[in-house]
């Protein structure tokens, strides 16, 4: 049955909009797409700009003002060292957006990798792969980082590394399913009869067509490294003091709750959780523009 | 039976002046433009036309079950009597449950895979009311009515566990059940092979006779439409332009777009050396396109000023119509395709072949799951000709195809060489020269093309790689390339995303000859186009291979085009060779009787009936297959025990021509003796 709806028997192509466009015009009418992208990128611009705005040195304690709540002066109050909370957050989206988007764009490029040969060789390299990545699945994401951290040591380097490594298998799952269906059209056949190698077939011929599921599954990832490596800073395993990370402040500030010093740790939990939720919500957004 | 008692009056369906648009991002695109037709009651009544010319929404229409974007702008439906659109939602569903049912094209996705056959047959008598237990009985009654010799199991079964044949007959017997006064089929055979289709059709017909059910038909197949309706109505870009009595309207078309229609079918034993076919220039207008004048002025010889202002009504021409202000000179259309092409190629088959294979054999699969997919082929294929492939789905055309391209490995005891050189079995093996020589058309261009890369580059990429062009000059050879295939410069730069299904199959076609190919499979390049795209594209294959003398292996159900293009013709079954000839031969007789019943199985256009030779059942599973000659066990000519327990071998009836077969070949040729005289003489119509 022909669909009436989506004929296009003529090949104007003034009146045809290609797929990439039609899926940016759907990313930019989507509101869960907008209001994630306008939470990630208010703490993009802090981490990039934020040391140049805050009113004082976040680094730098007024041992006369330590533990002072919220005032006119001092937004967000002061911590145990006298250091303003207010500035200290702004500042703390540095390290954790560096760490964990590199994370993510190891895992992606490892996985996407991974994923390519498992789903286009299948057989021997499909099975040995497949096995390796439901044995790293079946672990619990941060036991596996933490002592992978215990034993290299912990720097910023390392902690990319890690969670890289332990992302590339789960974003290979999705990019071999998108290549087994992929593989099977006509397209490769027409590939091989020209004589081109398996490395042009994989990247050149088949990864431009699944980079729709690429993009979702990294977003999708991105909150869970966010999520990663505040856990870790908060464990002490992962971004290493004077940051002012969110997660190493909760993790100093956190024993102070009792004594009602709430703002120490409010203001950087709901830092992450904000981060984290806009991310989501980005994700969100592509999966719904690119998988329809 | 129907619960609702209407004026015998009434005709089973009436669409009048019915405007219908679908909203596509925030603009109405209007598909159906003023239409208006009635079904008699017990009238078959066709509609024909290419995709995207309505033809589906008008049967969504007509049992008002269109997509959430459809909008009914104007007009009226009637069914049985009753104003479609007035009607209330518990009335709607009343008509749908009583009056009115509906057999689509897929019948794999029209029934639900998680029912069994009876509970799905029986959930159509539960909604009238009826038990259980008649329900049981009245399910089996009626899949007896649609042929099915022992309906019990079949009662008992999951629909994917039935043949597509078998699961179109079930979702018949299910239309059937409520006793409609209307049924509508969509496309009902073309996704089964020619021999299931014509066991459908002949189902349908019969029927017909039995029950007074009024049907609209709808098709692109002119065939399946001339043999199965009463009247044919053509629709273009929503509109009806022409109407009337089937005979008269196949006969003798009246509107400039059917006579362009019926000229782009290879038939009546059409061939290549006859010259080209003729064409509809240019494309289908866009859905929802503002049309001033005559909506087919554009690709109409006709045309003049009167058509491009003043837009044609349906004129009576004495119990049929036509939407043309020269109705009477439609039969003259002029030619958009000049008829004479370059001289056809003499083949030297004095000369080596260049495609030798014998022996070949390709078996999947190890142990007790074996499926001999290929078994003893043995063909030569010579330079500039055609090899029509033909045979069922499962005959093993495409193995053969895959086999002979090198993306399948044959059974190590195959030989196939090329030029007289061995050949290895993968294309990872061949040496460039190997490489270059075989190259493939795909059935699909949508996945043949990869939608990530230009036009440009999809055949640059073959040109640089194949032909082995330095950069500098690649251009000046891209754009040669994309002339010889008819393809205009300013698509050199679009994805095939934008490009329609003819054009794609255009880019696939430069890029299979873009390193000069020896020989190109060509599977089923025209199956999914538009008759008028197919003749398009059949004749550029002809020039090509009249300019470049490469030789193809033409793979096709449709034994129209494959008689048009072909040279020698190889018919399959179960992976073996049943017959081999030049293609007039096979055609003509004698032929081998699977030979025969493909022939018969395929409905003419001039509505004659002749003598139908039917198969039985479905080809058997190549896991098992019969043993002696493999097609006794649905053969019509089988003579006994020998075709049992032995296979006959390949036996020459006339130099060149070979089939395999116990009967002898004079012995076939007097029981194929009234076959071979109509189809020598197959037309009483003028050309």
């Amino acid at each position: 049955m022909s669909a009436p709806a989506e004929t296009a028997g003529a090949a104007d192509s003034s009146t045809l909009r290609t797929a990439r466009h039609d899926r940016l015009r759907l990313l930019l009418r989507s509101v869960t797409f907008l209001a994630g992208m306008a939470i990630v990128l208010f703490w993009v611009g802090c981490a990039l700009f934020g040391a140049r705005l805050v009113p004082y040195d976040p680094y730098s304690g007024d041992l006369l003002n330590t533990l002072g709540p919220p005032t006119a002066d001092n937004w967000f109050g002061t911590d145990q060292l006298g250091r303003d909370v207010f500035s200290r957050v702004i500042v703390g989206a540095r390290d954790i957006l560096t760490v964990a988007p590199l994370a993510t764009l190891l895992g992606t490029l490892l996985g996407t990798a991974l994923g390519l040969m498992a789903g286009y060789f299948r057989g021997v390299i499909d099975d040995v792969l497949s096995r390796i990545i439901d044995a790293v699945n079946a672990l619990p994401l941060i036991i596996i980082a933490l002592l992978a951290l215990v034993a290299l040591g912990t720097s910023n380097t390392t902690v990319v590394i890690v969670i890289g490594v332990i992302f590339a298998p789960i974003i290979a799952r999705t990019v071999r399913a998108a290549v087994l269906s992929e593989r099977e059209l006509d397209y490769v056949g027409a590939a091989r009869l020209r004589g081109e190698n398996a490395f042009y077939i994989m990247f050149i011929e088949i990864l431009p067509n699944i980079v729709p599921p690429i993009l979702v599954e990294t977003t999708v990832r991105l909150g869970y490294a966010i999520f990663t490596v505040a856990t870790l800073s908060f464990l002490g395993f992962g971004i290493q003091p004077p940051s002012a990370d969110w997660g190493l402040a909760i993790s100093d500030s956190y024993g102070l709750i009792d004594g009602g010093f709430w703002w120490t740790v409010l203001f950087d939990a709901f830092a992450i959780a904000s981060l984290v939720v806009g991310v989501n919500l980005v994700a969100d957004g592509v999966q719904s523009a690119f998988e329809t | 039976m129907s619960a609702a008692p209407t004026a015998p009056a009434a005709d089973a369906l009436t669409v009048s002046d019915l405007e219908l648009a679908y909203r596509v991002r925030g603009h109405d695109r209007q598909v159906l433009r003023k239409l208006s037709f009635r079904i008699g009651r017990g009238e078959s009544y066709g509609l024909v036309g290419e995709s995207g010319c309505g033809k589906s929404t008008v049967a969504l229409a007509a049992v008002r079950y269109l997509p959430r974007n459809g909008r009914i702008r104007g007009g009226q439906v009637l069914v049985d009597g009753r104003d479609l659109f007035k009607l209330g939602d518990s009335d709607l569903r009343q008509l749908r449950a009583t009056t009115v049912s509906m057999v689509y094209q897929d019948p794999g996705r029209a029934l639900n895979p998680s029912l069994r056959i009876g509970r799905q047959m029986g959930e159509i008598f539960a909604l009238r009311g009826i038990g259980k237990a008649e329900a049981h009985d009245r399910a089996e009654a009626m899949l007896q009515r649609v042929r099915i010799a022992d309906p019990r199991p079949v009662l008992h079964r999951y629909p994917h566990q039935l043949s597509g044949g078998m699961q179109q007959r079930v979702a018949i017997a299910m239309a059937l059940s409520i006793e409609p006064k209307l049924l509508i089929l969509d496309e009902p055979t073309t996704g089964l092979d020619a021999t299931v289709e014509a066991e459908v059709l002949d189902l349908i017909a019969r029927l017909r006779g039995e029950i007074s059910t009024s049907v609209l038909f709808i098709s692109h197949n002119l065939a399946v439409i001339a043999r199965m309706c009463d009247r044919v109505g053509v629709l273009y870009a929503g509109t009806l332009v022409e109407e009337g009595a089937t005979r008269d309207l196949f006969n003798d078309p009246r509107h400039p777009y059917t006579v362009g229609l019926l000229r782009c079918l290879p038939r009546r034993g059409r061939r290549k050396d006859h010259g080209r076919l003729d064409t509809i220039p240019g494309f289908l207008p866009a859905p929802g396109s503002v049309m001033q004048g005559c909506i087919f002025a554009e690709r109409c010889a006709l045309a003049d000023d009167l058509c491009r202002r003043v837009e044609p009504d349906l004129v009576d021409l004495g119990g049929r119509h036509s939407r043309c202000h020269y109705h009477d000179k439609a039969p003259g259309l002029p030619r958009a395709t000049p008829s004479d092409m370059a001289a056809p190629l003499a083949i030297a088959r004095e000369q080596a072949p260049v495609l030798t294979v014998a022996n070949l054999a390709k078996t999947f699969g190890s142990g007790l799951h074996r499926v001999r997919a290929l078994s003893g082929v043995n063909l030569e294929l010579w330079s500039g000709e055609t090899l029509g492939l033909v045979g069922e789905s499962g005959s093993g055309k495409s193995t053969l195809a895959r086999v002979l391209l090198g993306l399948t490995a044959p059974d190590s005891d195959s030989r196939v060489e090329l030029d007289g050189k061995a050949l290895p079995g993968s294309t990872d093996d061949r040496n460039p020269e190997q490489v270059k020589a075989l190259q493939i058309v795909f059935q699909n261009p949508d996945s043949a093309l990869n939608r990530s890369h230009s036009v440009k580059g999809l055949i640059g990429r073959s040109l640089a790689k194949l032909a082995k062009v330095a950069r500098g000059d690649r251009m000046a050879r891209l754009v040669a390339l994309t002339r010889a295939v008819r393809l205009a410069d300013r698509y050199l730069s679009v994805r095939p995303r934008q490009l329609s299904g003819g054009l794609k199959q255009r880019v696939a076609i430069a890029r299979a000859f873009a390193g000069d190919p020896r020989i190109i499979v060509c599977d089923e390049p025209t199956s999914a186009l538009d008759v008028s795209v197919q003749a398009a594209i059949l004749n550029l294959l002809a020039d090509l291979q009249a300019e470049r003398r490469v030789s193809y292996i033409f793979i096709s159900h449709d034994l129209g085009t494959v008689r048009y293009l072909s040279d020698r013709i190889a018919v399959l079954y179960l992976g073996r060779l049943m017959e081999i000839g030049p293609a007039e031969s096979v055609f003509n007789g004698p032929h081998h009787p699977y030979t025969e019943a493909l022939l018969s199985a395929v409905p003419a256009i001039d509505g004659q009936s002749r003598e139908r030779i039917r198969l039985e059942g479905e080809i058997p599973s190549a896991i098992n297959p019969p043993s002696g000659c493999v097609f006794h066990t649905r053969c019509p000519r089988k003579l006994g025990e020998i075709c049992e327990l032995h296979e006959p071998p390949l036996l020459a009836s006339e130099p060149g021509h070979e089939i395999r077969c116990h009967i002898p070949a004079d012995v076939l040729a007097g029981l194929q003796h009234i076959a071979v005289d109509e189809k020598r003489f197959p037309s009483r119509l003028p050309k």
